[in-house]
């Protein structure tokens, strides 16, 4: 907190000066980070479905969408607008209500999420005491929603895949908030930003992927799993099921799971790589450069290089993992329903409470490299 | 009066009356689906009104516990066991119905006891302690509520051990209640690959 840019201070008294109350300026300030991370996150979702486009396309010796705009970088802004002005559709012997339901409470919770996500040292919406711990109570929601519109479709595939959604999504939560445990465990706080702060020691070299490679990998599987990716994407899997809950959803309601399931997985790019891949922090430490360059850490051109670097890294680090999500899921086959509980139950809860107690083990003896 | 309290407080009447409301609709609607999706909402609202006493903590693990797990764990249930059937009238619906109101007011009127009586003011305000809470909550469960904590875990234990026990189709080969062979057609049951069986 010493250092870094605080835009809310400077904005607040930027309102103070035209004689504003500090209630009031609070109050104009409140929506403008959320509106902010809200169209982040949606040019965050367009940017991902044009690479998935062109990366499919590549993996498959296609060229993928070329004619909307250069390269075809318009093509998700059509297809949006193509969803936008279909005719909304409700089943005559669906439930209305729940129909309608589902898709939002699959919605709010993964936006809601973006509150923890860090981009600089002050350069999130909020920096709450609980941080990571909000994002796994908030995705544990997710599965009412699938059940809800599996349920209200009235539709055996329908149910069916919500029913696999929701068995998905319970077996992989426990592996995945085990291994933030691990990290937390390391931290001493829970908070998103205290998280990135314990990586920055030497750059690169102080990254958790380091200290953590077990806790890495199992949370990578599982974070793929529930953003519902191949080789994990049984609820919605074509051959067997149509497209699962999505079945009976047309127009903006589809959209609405569409949007959900691409923000979900870029918000799970950027956990991993705020939890294992030091955040915003360039491989090598900002302090050492500002050394190099003679100048004070407090510097104004300092200060504003550190923060777009480190927006910057976050986001690049974030793409390299939805790269990597989005190649996988060209390449590997989906997996079988029981396999996929095997994999969840029988192999990665026991290695991440073994990677849980081994962690402990190794704070109380090593305690400064793991945390003291 | 502020801002701050002014929305403590319009917050404060929304979540109040979507648990009154929820919880009546819970006990009241026919449709046991709708229950169980109006419970889920009962409880985040309880995860709200945490919020607004500064425990942030117990309001997420309220939603990670409570909505996450228990409610999920209800719905799921109730879809597997989807069956329509006709239930058959019970003839002494009245006297039924006069045992349980009475018990419920019993009940009622012990927490308005308890309301009346307790001293629910904090000695000092500071006494709040925010975002600590969450360090606080850890101490206490592995110091003075260590024993309560374990023993809490080797009942947990034993009820996913029962339950497996009862769930097991070669254990439980009857139903319990009407001695019946239970039917063991599960939605989705591992299976050998298709092609394995035709050659």
């Amino acid at each position: 907190m010493e250092y870094g840019l605080d835009l809310e201070y400077s904005f607040n008294e930027f309102l103070k000066g035209f004689g504003l109350s500090s209630e009031i300026a609070h109050i104009i300030w409140l929506p403008l980070p959320m509106l902010l991370v809200l169209v982040a996150a949606v040019v965050g979702v367009l940017v991902t479905v044009w690479l998935e486009r062109k990366i499919s396309a590549a993996a498959q010796q296609r060229i993928g969408p070329e004619y909307a705009g250069a390269l075809g970088v318009l093509q998700p802004i059509a297809d949006g607008l193509k969803l936008l002005v279909k005719e909304d559709i409700i089943p005559s012997k669906a439930d209305g209500i729940l129909f309608t339901a589902g898709p939002i409470l699959v919605l709010i919770p993964v936006i809601l999420s973006w509150l923890i996500v860090p981009f600089g040292q002050n350069l999130l919406i909020s920096n709450v005491g609980i941080g990571i711990f909000l994002w796994i109570a908030l995705s544990s929601i997710q599965p009412i929603g699938l059940l809800m519109s599996g349920y209200a479709s009235n539709n055996k595939y329908s149910l069916l895949g919500g029913l696999r959604a929701a068995a998905q999504s319970i077996s992989y939560e426990i592996p995945l908030a085990l291994s933030v445990l691990a990290i937390v465990l390391m931290t001493n706080s829970l908070s998103t930003i205290d998280i990135v702060n314990q990586q920055s020691g030497a750059g690169i070299l102080t990254w958790n992927i380091w200290r953590q490679p077990v806790g890495f990998i199992v949370f990578w599987i599982c974070a793929l799993a529930e953003c519902e990716r191949l080789p994990f994407d049984l609820p919605e899997a074509e051959e067997e099921l149509v497209a699962g809950y999505q079945t009976e959803y047309a127009g903006m309601k589809f959209a609405l799971f569409y949007l959900g399931s691409y923000i979900n997985l870029i918000l799970s790019a950027l956990l991993v790589s705020i939890l294992y891949l030091g955040g915003w922090g360039f491989p090598i430490p900002v302090e050492l450069i500002a050394k190099f360059l003679n100048l004070p850490i407090n510097a104004p051109f300092i200060q504003v290089f550190t923060a777009s670097i480190g927006i910057v890294m976050t986001v690049l680090k974030a793409y390299l993992l939805v790269f990597i999500a989005i190649l996988l899921r060209w390449t590997t086959p989906r997996v079988r329903i029981d396999q996929l509980l095997d994999l969840g139950w029988k192999f990665l809860l026991p290695i991440s409470l073994a990677n849980l107690l081994i962690t402990a083990g190794l704070k109380l003896a090593f305690p400064q490299f793991f945390g003291g | 009066m502020n801002i701050a309290i002014t929305t403590q407080l319009i917050c404060f009447t929304i979540l109040s009356l979507v648990i009154l409301v929820g919880a009546l609709g819970i006990v009241l609607l026919e449709n046991i689906v709708y229950s169980a999706f109006l419970l889920g909402g009962v409880f985040m609202s309880v995860a709200g009104l945490y919020l607004l006493l500064n425990a942030s903590f117990v309001a997420a693990a309220q939603v990670l516990v409570y909505v996450g797990a228990v409610n999920v764990l209800i719905i799921f249930a109730i879809m597997l066991v989807n069956k329509k059937e006709d239930l058959k009238p019970i003839n002494d619906i009245k006297s039924r119905r006069i045992i349980s109101t009475s018990i419920c007011l019993t009940l009622l009127s012990l927490l308005i006891r308890v309301d009346l009586t307790n001293v629910w003011s904090l000695s000092s305000p500071q006494n709040s302690i925010g975002e600590e809470s969450t360090f606080r909550i850890g101490e206490h469960l592995f110091s003075d509520y260590l024993l309560p904590f374990e023993v809490a875990s080797v009942l947990l234990l034993m009820a996913m051990i029962g339950a497996i026990v009862l769930a097991r189709r070669d254990v439980m080969s009857k139903d319990i209640s009407t001695g019946l062979p239970v039917d063991q057609e599960l939605i989705e049951k591992s299976s050998e690959p298709l092609l394995t069986n035709k050659n």
